[in-house]
């Protein structure tokens, strides 16, 4: 048996820690707090895509607890707490995630910003992954921008039918079967996001894929008010300018909900801390959370997570 | 047969597909952040050896193939089948030309060869990377030309045909690679 030894060479763990000393720097220097909540809470999110694990033993959980897959809802109730802007640099944990690019324990940086707009809040993720990456110059473009660059296509205003005939016709699908975001997000993963070059801020997602974004209905279609960063086609970091409405938000877990139960997936009980947090108010804020590992990843040039971790999964 | 999902997918894990047994190369995990996740599968399909990719989502299963590498020795062949047989329980199995492939003019009496065996049957054939065969024709070697330069063919006893220095003679056993069809060495005579 090898596979007491890491995973990662210990050049690749030397500039994570380092990578990990540049981000608490940057933080430092703006002000912005580095904060803790619990890995094992109370209550999961309810999104659909995304399974948390859950601890049932032991003498002191009376109820299941959750290992977080995101602090979010924990550090919506500091902001709501009048905190002020705040990070966190922690594990999260996500079952049924596994692969090149994915660990099911993994290291997010998650980031909160009070009077920010998703704007701002791009400006300075840019601003970090030129520091750590030790590039240069990013790119914004727009959700309908991009398919309409690399699909010809009108991501908000095409069919269903006519998503899922180009994909069939450009991939081998099978019998799948998805829905209209399903195919959004086939077409987005396998044929977009590998010929991405360079950091990219992909913004203005359909609004049915908002999650806890705002939702802008000032233009021609309502848009999320949600980005993604990529480098090199790698996906990096995930934010939204938040939804602060407690009403909306409800309705949301409600939603998530019902697309749980179609799916056959268990519901999962609204945080009522969270909604609590949200009725006290919410600063309007802009929230993000990168995947640090990957950060890692996209700094060494790796292929692999596993050159970033130090006991990734199969050696935990 | 069980049946697998996607996240026990791993490369040599032999599955049905379409009607057919394949063997799985890799899986890729792909998921957006915020989206549905999929597996990016590159598959061979294990009849016809056509390799490519097709995208399942996440947590979808299939079900295996009953699919067995068998090491087997191969017996003779009466030009329309090739007669193999499992060393452990004696049983023999006859292959088409279909499953013996290219491999046919690598199998040599007695020599030990992977079957691939589908539901029982013979699949494919693959034979050891590197096999000893004797040449049964080639032009007369020349003398002093032992060193670099000149190739000549010269046909084996399976009737394969290789390309093989200048002063190898006939009736000389030489070491082939079969995966490139190349000569490797002379062979010591046994």
């Amino acid at each position: 048996m090898d596979d007491w030894r890491p995973a990662a060479s210990p050049a690749a763990l030397a500039r994570r820690a380092e990578l990990l000393a540049a981000v608490r720097g940057f933080f430092a220097r703006r002000g912005v707090l580095e904060v803790e909540t619990p890995l094992l809470a109370s209550h999961g999110v309810t999104d659909p895509a995304i399974e948390p694990l859950v601890v049932q033993g032991g003498a002191i959980v009376a109820a299941p607890r959750y290992l977080q897959t995101s602090p979010e809802y924990a550090m919506k109730r500091l902001l709501a707490a009048g905190s002020g802007p705040i990070y966190q640099l922690g594990r999260a944990f996500r079952d049924n995630e596994a692969g090149r690019r994915h660990n099911p324990e993994f290291t997010l940086l998650e980031w909160y910003r009070p009077g920010f707009d998703h704007h701002a809040l791009m400006a300075e993720v840019a601003e970090l992954l030129e520091l750590c990456l030790g590039r240069a110059g990013w790119r914004k473009v727009s959700y309908g921008d991009l398919f309409r660059e690399h699909l010809d296509l009108d991501p908000h205003r095409a069919s269903t039918a006519a998503l899922a005939a180009l994909a069939r016709a450009e991939l081998d699908t099978g019998g799948l079967e998805l829905d209209r975001d399903g195919w959004l997000d086939l077409l987005l993963s396998h044929r977009i996001e590998p010929a991405l070059e360079g950091i990219v801020c992909v913004h203005g997602y359909p609004a049915s894929q908002a999650a806890l974004a705002r939702i802008d209905a000032s233009g021609p279609v309502p848009v999320a008010e949600r980005f993604e960063f990529y480098v090199d086609g790698l996906e990096l970091a995930n934010g939204y300018h938040e939804l602060a409405d407690p009403a909306e938000q409800a309705r949301r877990f409600a939603a998530d909900n019902a697309s749980r139960r179609r799916r056959g997936l268990a519901e999962r009980d609204p945080d009522p801390r969270l909604l609590a947090a949200l009725e006290a108010g919410l600063p309007p804020c802009s929230g993000v959370a990168l995947g640090f590992d990957r950060l890692v990843m996209a700094a060494i040039g790796a292929a692999s997570l596993e050159e970033v971790l130090a006991f990734p999964w199969e050696r935990a | 047969m069980a049946s697998y999902s996607t996240n026990e997918f791993r490369s040599g894990l032999k599955v049905m597909l379409d009607g057919d047994p394949c063997s799985i190369l890799e899986n890729e995990f792909v998921k957006p952040g915020k989206g549905q996740a999929f597996n990016r599968v590159r598959l061979r399909n294990l009849k016809t050896g056509r390799v490519w990719e097709r995208t399942f989502k996440s947590g979808e299963s299939l079900e295996g193939a009953d699919v067995m590498d068998v090491s087997m020795e191969y017996l003779y062949t009466d030009g329309e089948f090739w007669y193999f047989m499992d060393p452990k329980s004696f049983e023999q199995h006859q292959a088409d030309a279909a499953a013996v492939g290219d491999t046919k003019q690598w199998l040599k009496e007695q020599e030990p060869v992977e079957v691939t065996l589908y539901n029982g049957t013979p699949l494919s054939v693959s034979a050891p990377n590197f096999v000893e065969l004797e040449i049964v024709e080639t032009d007369p070697g020349l003398k002093g030309d032992t060193a670099q330069g000149g190739s000549k063919p010269a046909t084996l006893s399976t009737g394969a045909v290789v390309r093989v220095p200048l002063f190898i003679s006939q009736g000389e056993v030489i070491r082939v690679d079969t995966r490139t069809g190349e000569y490797v060495a002379r062979a010591s005579k046994s």
